[in-house]
């Protein structure tokens, strides 16, 4: 379902009425595709004395050909593609005002589509109390200012825990590129450090090269555009869908070089019939994505059981089945990524209608988090991705009203497409996202609901 | 394309002699079949079978890449379908410099396109291939009245107005009539289901055997469905995701009250429930040296072991019309030392219940075996669990070019699934032929 509004205000005319009316404009926004540079003009970077991260940041820019600049220029006309700041060392409150004026200097002057990346310590690991408040207070200070963005800019804030500071380069590259651009006002972690360290794809336009990679639900919608976006990224895909969604599921896979495998994953013998599969075919597998998932929309006091049991069975269960039956097998290869997919709407804000729904998707960010410290020991991780209002079959299906008001009520003033959601997959399952582990991440334009 | 180095030195060696290599199944795909003028009324041959090698190609995943040789057809073919198969391969996910080519053998089409894909890999011809088959009725190729065409084709050679006067003049109204392809025998006029009513009543095969046997097809099938057996063997296409001729939990009582469809009205046994409807539908099955198997990752289901032909002189009134596969099995067991009763499986297309019971019945006759097939005495029976266990074309239908590459990938999977065994394989076809088919796993 195309997003008509939005085209038409991005059009001369269309901007010309909008403004006259007070609508709001939502920008066309940078999204990545193979060669695209990672930022896409001058980055003002800085950061606070005595921060750890700045180094860190500062090579990875360098290393992929960034133009940087230190102080905001006088030149009127300078516009910055990227702000980023080590807040690392601010230690006191008092001291949060370096955070607020380097940001200002950066926001005046910056360009449609920029990023804006805040780094600092996670706050929950830090013993010093007015050292873990300062470092607390960026996030407020970080959703602020996504929110008053413009112009398809993001603003983002990295938490990496102290030792951890070599794993900041995947999700600094991330929000940097074009890849996360329905990523803003999110906190991105890292850390602990484990003993597998990040290693940096060798060739960073095909990250997944030689990876096999399993997508749940890829006949169509997201699970197609998660199935296309790994290919693209290198790996070779086995498309899994229920056998009834087996013409585009194979048309998915021929067109993406990969192979269609139709199973139903609720049934009893799915686990062991998609393991089995994965070993005989291919040896073991690197990357899952658990992505199948479905409604069956109801208010508790009219639910049933049917819509109950399946909706548990096909979005909670089934994946606690198939990562059990991997893990016990040792089907997941080291440094394999189990990505599972959540919901900003159900799974964290609680929606109505959807106490099943809500139950699974909130049970998904339970399940990464308890088998984060398990993969940690075979480098593997798991996390999850929560999307908000993505424009899908589903969601064009959606009555006029709430559908435009899913799309206008985020930051970006838009849906989110498919693709947003796949890069964002994408990063987490590269080699060089190791230490980002247990943590859910929300692709959705920092929608109001589920905030 | 990957090839054993092992296998191609060796042949390097001692050219002359070149070792027979083996075939095996490394699996099989088929659309649903639907009901004539159904599901799939808009849908011809070449749709058909490029969604059945596209779902085979999705399935081992084989999108871009060449094989050695894909063979197959279909059974109603319109003029422009005179490179069916070639043109099915440029549309679909593999390499477009994948050679093909079309064959016709009427029901045992794609069984027969089998033998020769795997006769040209046992030779080291090629090392890949597909054999496959596809038929709808519901698109059927109508052609010009015989007369009209041949009116036509004189006016085509005219040479002046005077010829086109005389050509007008023999135009008649009846002419506009269109030859309708038949199900039936160009040298007796008989439908298929007329000449095997013939052959049913001879072998005093009873109605309530018939029936019993439908049945069996329809509860197998869908009890295949239902555990995932067929997952990995079908595609659904144009929304249809089971075979819908597919009627499970019939009873006797119900299949009793069937009018009679083929043969004698009072006494007749055969009805539209034991007899296959008119289906469409395309099938495909992927077949390769151990090696390619190996060098893919892929499955090796089953070894396509031995295969023979027979035919019947059902014209003058010898044989059945769908009895040569009676005659060619026993041949195939005396060359490969096997009894009729040395198999786990036996996959007997159901052109008609009653064929499949006069076939076994035939088998189970002293007088048949020593008279008819120079034997010493009968083959004997066979277990009837053992029969079509996945359900066969009474339940599934019957697209006519299919049905023999349905039957090699279902009964080389059910081999895979059971840990090995042996498979016996028979395809009756129209014009008197038949073909039979050993698998082992």
């Amino acid at each position: 379902m195309a997003d008509r509004f939005a085209q038409i205000v991005q059009s001369d005319i269309g901007a010309k009425v909008a403004d006259l009316l007070g609508l709001p404009k939502p920008a066309q926004l940078r999204r990545y595709s193979p060669g695209d540079p990672l930022v896409d003009g001058v980055a003002l970077i800085g950061g606070a004395d005595g921060g750890t991260l700045l180094d860190e940041a500062a090579s990875l820019l360098v290393s992929a050909g960034v133009e940087t600049a230190e102080e905001p220029s006088t030149h009127e006309s300078m516009r910055y593609a990227a702000v980023v700041y080590d807040a690392s060392g601010i230690t006191s409150s008092s001291d949060l005002d370096e955070l607020y004026r380097f940001v200002q200097g950066g926001i005046r002057s910056l360009a449609r589509n920029a990023r804006i990346v805040v780094l600092a310590a996670t706050p929950e690991l830090l013993e010093d109390g007015k050292h873990r408040t300062a470092q607390r207070a960026i996030e407020g200070f970080t959703r602020s200012v996504a929110k008053e963005l413009k112009g398809g800019s993001t603003c983002n804030l990295i938490h990496v825990a102290p030792g951890a500071e070599q794993g900041l380069d995947a999700p600094l590259r991330f929000v940097l590129s074009g890849r996360s651009a329905f990523v803003t006002g999110q906190v991105l972690r890292v850390g602990p450090a484990t003993d597998t360290l990040p290693a940096t794809p060798a060739d960073l336009a095909r990250p997944l090269d030689g990876k096999v990679a399993v997508v749940t639900g890829a006949a169509r919608g997201i699970g197609e555009a998660i199935a296309e976006t790994l290919a693209r990224d290198g790996a070779t895909v086995v498309c899994l869908d229920v056998p009834q969604a087996g013409q585009s599921l194979a048309e998915v896979a021929n067109r993406i070089g990969g192979e269609a495998f139709q199973l139903d994953v609720t049934a009893d013998d799915a686990p062991t019939r998609l393991v089995d599969h994965l070993v005989q075919r291919h040896g073991g597998v690197d990357v899952i994505v658990h992505n199948a998932g479905i409604t069956r929309d109801k208010t508790l006091a009219g639910m049933d059981d049917a819509r109950w049991d399946l909706v548990l069975n096909v979005n909670l269960i089934a994946v606690e089945r198939i990562n059990d039956e991997l893990l016990s097998r040792e089907a997941l290869n080291e440094g394999g990524r189990i990505v599972c997919l959540s919901s900003a709407i159900g799974g964290i804000a609680g929606n109505r209608g959807q106490t099943n729904y809500g139950a699974t998707k909130a049970g998904i960010i339970g399940h990464v988090e308890v088998l984060a410290p398990t993969l940690a020991k075979i480098g593997a991780t798991a996390n999850a991705v929560a999307p908000g209002f993505i424009e899908t079959e589903m969601t064009g299906k959606m009555p006029f009203g709430p559908r435009e008001v899913g799309r206008r009520i985020s930051s970006l003033g838009q849906g989110g497409l498919p693709v947003d959601v796949a890069e964002t997959i994408a990063y987490l399952s590269a080699s060089d996202a190791t230490w980002v582990n247990g943590t859910t991440l929300r692709v959705c334009g920092q929608n109001l609901i589920g905030a | 394309m990957p090839t054993a180095p092992k296998a191609s030195k060796s042949r390097a060696k001692s050219p002359k002699t070149p070792a027979i290599r083996q075939a095996v199944v490394v699996g099989g795909n088929r659309t649903p079949f639907a009901r004539s003028n159904g599901k799939y009324a808009n849908a011809s041959n070449s749709d058909l079978l490029t969604a059945a090698l596209d779902g085979l190609v999705a399935r081992f995943g084989l999108a871009g890449e060449r094989l050695g040789e894909v063979a197959g057809g279909a059974v109603l073919k319109h003029a422009r379908d005179f490179n069916l198969v070639r043109e099915a391969v440029l549309g679909s996910a593999l390499a477009p410099d994948t050679p093909a080519f079309d064959i016709q053998k009427a029901c045992d089409t794609s069984i027969e396109a089998a033998v020769a894909i795997s006769n040209k890999i046992k030779l080291g011809q090629i090392d890949s291939g597909i054999a496959c088959g596809t038929d709808t009725t519901s698109d059927a190729p109508v052609a010009l009245n015989d007369e009209l065409r041949e009116v036509l084709m004189e006016a085509n050679r005219a040479k002046g107005p005077a010829d086109y006067v005389k050509l007008v003049g023999r135009l008649r109204p009846s002419q506009l009539v269109p030859e309708i392809p038949r199900n039936a025998e160009p040298r007796t006029g008989l439908a298929m289901g007329d000449h095997q009513a013939i052959t049913t009543a001879e072998w005093n095969i009873s109605r309530e055997a018939q029936d019993q046997l439908a049945i069996n097809s329809h509860d197998n099938l869908a009890a295949a469905y239902d555990r995932g057996f067929m997952d990995d063997l079908v595609t659904p296409f144009q929304g249809l995701a089971k075979d819908d001729n597919l009627r499970p939990g019939s009873t006797m009582e119900k299949l009793g009250s069937l009018k009679v469809a083929f043969g004698d009205p009072e006494t007749g046994t055969m009805t539209a429930a034991n007899s296959t409807p008119l289906t469409d539908g395309a099938a495909a099955v992927l077949i390769s040296t151990p090696e390619w198997a190996e060098a893919h990752d892929l499955p090796q289901l089953a070894r396509i072991v031995d295969a023979e032909s027979a035919a019947v002189d059902y014209v003058h009134g010898h044989e059945g019309l769908l009895m040569a596969p009676a005659y060619a099995v026993p041949r195939m067991l005396e060359r490969n030392g096997l009894t009729l009763q040395d198999f786990d499986i036996y996959e007997i297309h159901e052109a008609f219940a009653g064929t499949v019971l006069s076939t076994l019945a035939a088998w189970e006759s002293e007088e048949f075996c020593t008279e008819k097939l120079g034997l010493d005495g009968a083959l004997g029976s066979i277990d009837m669990e053992k029969l079509n266990p996945v359900g066969s074309s009474l339940a599934t239908g019957h697209p006519f070019a299919a049905t023999g590459a349905r039957l090699v990938a279902t009964a080389a999977k059910q081999l895979h699934e059971r840990g090995g065994g042996r498979a016996l394989l028979s395809v009756c076809a129209a014009g008197g032929n038949g073909l039979v088919m050993i698998l082992e796993a």
